[in-house]
């Protein structure tokens, strides 16, 4: 009798978790909502996009972008925790609900956006594949890279791109793959390999991070386009039109020369009907991507425009010292253009 | 009248049979079931939210480099084949370090029991540091501290212009295949089936006379006679090339890369601690009297523990080694730390990075895992059987 209770209970347990209903996309922002803050994944540590500081506080580009979408769900920039993620486990952390969006210098390509079930929802950072060599070797062009052992992180569209390249232009050369971008510039700089590859600004990071950076050069060569952006899932058109337009409006709040300083005044007595429309002040805009009216105004004020916040991590003033090149605004001869706010 | 249970004609809870019949099938129903709510479930999920599943990646095009692969490789080839190259230099680790941590385990174990103070004391140490030391810390010792502190390939060291040794490995002389290759095969194949032949013979005559016969030398001179023989008619089986330094690396001949090399002694040193205890345990388990009686014959310390205590001891050793070799082969997947291409790097890695099918290539990786596994069991306890005594 016992024996058939016991099975009874068990069978019945199955049978309900059988009628438990899928966990339905489209409801991410509720979950933020109701958890009270953005969990944002990031990388392992790249200065100048998702680093921690002496603190232990992340900063970067990236943190920056999750800083923004806490900013305009929440009024609050604060409202954000990090998840740090490496190249092997980025998406599936993303895919599986661990994080609700992948800021983590990720490429835009067609097969991550189409055949992973995520989406991207802008582009933070034009950048393109380049290499780092040890000035002793006496390269200046990475033509000269023939039988070149060259370091790269695993599972990064930076392996295919110089596979891709080599094989075009006749040149051989061994690949050392490691898990994280530190130890690959570790191998590096102990001559395990004569090349380090990866996206420019990594290079550039990395080269900050060496024992004597003076000593390496970037090579001037760019393989490829690497279009480096925010991931959500897909599904949730909600989640996805917020982090859309949260890129969008610090890029149209740089156009319209609002600053962090200036963006609460001009909020009161603007008189650009632009602005107006951008900052709230007129129209319900806000209320279409299911946000408060000020959105724009606390993503300013809180974390800053476009300009401020590529100056801040990757500008003139840190040891990066990264142009805006093809960064700079469609109007300052770069690619940056964000659709307007009405 | 009398009701005897086992005569009941009916189906009845109260008959222990049916009772026994009636649960079975219920748990295989429920197994079953829940098996397929499972695969059910995330089917629908993986479709629902737009993540493509099945087989299909395994025929798309790689894009990219491996460092070493044992099969040839050229970018543009399947994952599939990237699979299959994992795989083999997996089973490579897994095999060199069984062999290695065998012998250097049963050197170890049998010196802890030497009578020797110092052979015995150093055993003990290495056994007890390097059983304790977490598999990827020696790993990453291995390589960072000591393979990648080797001089670049400009100043590598150079032995007899053949072998170079720097942080880009061992560069040796590599073996190219020449017009007696394929005789050469052929004459091995015979050499060995002679020395088998030869082998039998002698043990035949010695369980029938009592002779003993010079089995060793007779194997190795039938060993280097045939395929030697086969090498002056047929032409040098193959030509060696040896590496030279061109540009940024040596370029012809063979290299064993830094990553392996770390690897395969960092586990080779990790698993040989614990065979040491192990064979240590199964020596000890041999009750002395057999050692004393061996001595009683007159045989001294070798022949005693090769004959007599070793063939004893291995009913005790084989089941725990089993499991240490099945741990070192699990333990390979550290390699990942050192960017060493082995399966779980190469795989699970950077193929469930490109396609982002994390189910099917774990499930993939977790399969031949598990076959690697079932395989070194099945070996291990057939050799097993073949060695325990038959008691009477």
């Amino acid at each position: 009798m016992k024996m058939l209770k016991t099975t009874l209970a068990v069978l019945t347990a199955a049978a309900a978790l059988g009628a438990v209903s899928n966990a339905q996309a489209g409801a991410t922002l509720d979950a933020v909502k109701k958890k009270g803050f953005v969990q944002c994944g990031v990388s392992d540590g790249l200065p100048g996009f998702s680093v921690p500081d002496a603190q232990g506080k992340i900063v970067g580009i990236d943190a920056d972008v999750c800083r923004a979408v806490a900013a305009a769900v929440f009024g609050d920039a604060t409202k954000v925790k990090f998840s740090q993620l490496n190249a092997k486990e980025r998406f599936t952390a993303l895919q599986s609900g661990e994080v609700d969006v992948l800021s983590r210098n990720t490429t835009w390509t067609s097969s991550r956006d189409a055949g992973m079930g995520l989406v991207f929802a802008g582009v933070t950072y034009y950048d393109g594949v380049g290499f780092l060599v040890n000035k002793k070797l006496g390269v200046s062009s990475a033509k000269e890279l023939d039988g070149a052992t060259i370091c790269i992180q695993a599972g990064t569209t930076t392996e295919l791109n110089v596979s891709d390249y080599f094989r075009a232009n006749g040149l051989k050369y061994t690949p050392i793959t490691f898990d994280t971008s530190d130890e690959s510039a570790k191998s590096l700089e102990s001559g395990r390999c004569d090349v380090l590859t990866s996206d420019k600004s990594q290079l550039f990071a990395q080269r900050s991070k060496l024992a004597a950076p003076t000593e390496y050069v970037v090579l001037p060569e760019t393989i490829s386009k690497e279009p480096l952006g925010p991931v959500v899932r897909k599904g949730d058109e909600e989640w996805f039109s917020i982090v859309k337009w949260t890129l969008f409006a610090m890029l149209n709040a740089e156009e319209a020369g609002i600053t962090s300083k200036t963006v609460e005044a001009e909020a009161k007595s603007t008189k650009n009907p632009d602005n107006a429309r951008l900052l709230g002040a007129d129209g319900e805009y806000g209320k279409d991507l299911k946000l408060p009216k000020d959105w724009v105004v606390q993503i300013v004020k809180q974390v800053g425009n476009y300009g401020e916040v590529f100056e801040k991590n990757l500008g003139q003033s840190t040891d990066l010292k990264i142009d805006r090149g093809m960064n700079a605004l469609w109007n300052n001869g770069g690619i940056q253009y964000a659709p307007p706010v009405r | 009248m009398q009701n005897r249970i086992g005569a009941q004609k009916g189906l009845s809870l109260n008959d222990p049979r049916v009772r026994a019949w009636l649960f079975q099938v219920l748990t295989i129903i429920f197994v079953v079931g829940l098996g397929w709510y499972l695969f059910h479930n995330t089917q629908t999920n993986l479709q629902h939210r737009g993540i493509t599943s099945g087989f299909d990646f395994l025929d798309r095009s790689a894009g990219f480099g491996i460092a070493q692969h044992l099969i040839p490789y050229v970018e543009s080839d399947s994952y599939a084949r990237v699979f299959v190259i994992g795989l083999l230099n997996t089973l490579l680790v897994t095999f060199i370090g069984v062999i290695l941590a065998t012998v250097l385990g049963f050197i170890i174990g049998v010196a802890r029991l030497s009578p020797n103070w110092m052979i015995n004391k150093l055993a003990t140490v290495y056994v007890e540091t390097f059983r304790n030391i977490p598999p990827l810390l020696q790993i990453l010792f291995w390589y960072f501290a000591v393979f990648l502190t080797l001089p670049g390939p400009r100043g590598s060291i150079n032995i007899d212009d053949m072998f170079f040794i720097s942080n880009r490995g061992l560069n040796m002389p590599g073996a190219a295949m020449a017009d007696g290759f394929w005789p050469f095969v052929v004459a091995v194949v015979l050499a060995i089936v002679a020395i088998a032949a030869m082998v039998r013979y002698a043990n035949k005559r010695f369980n029938e006379t009592g002779e003993p016969f010079h089995k060793f030398w007779v194997g190795l001179a039938l060993l280097i006679a045939i395929p030697g023989l086969c090498a002056l008619l047929f032409g040098t089986p193959v030509h060696w090339e040896v590496p030279q330094l061109k540009g940024f690396n040596f370029v012809g001949g063979w290299v064993l890369i830094p990553e392996l090399l770390a690897l395969t002694l960092a586990l080779t040193i990790y698993t040989a601690a614990f065979i040491a205890e192990i064979v240590r345990s199964g020596i000890r388990s041999v009750s002395h009297g057999q050692t004393e009686a061996a001595r009683s014959l007159g045989l001294r310390e070798g022949p005693t523990l090769r004959k007599v205590i070793i063939p004893q001891a291995l009913r005790v050793i084989i089941p725990p080694l089993t499991s240490q070799y099945l741990n070192l082969a699990k333990n390979s997947s550290l390699a990942a730390g050192i960017g060493y291409p082995e399966m779980v790097s190469l795989f699970a890695g950077t193929v469930l990075n490109q396609t982002g099918q994390a189910i099917e290539v774990i499930a993939i990786t977790m399969s031949v895992y598990l076959a690697i596994s079932i395989s070194i069991s099945l070996l291990m306890n057939w050799y097993n059987k073949r060695i325990a005594l038959i008691e009477r």
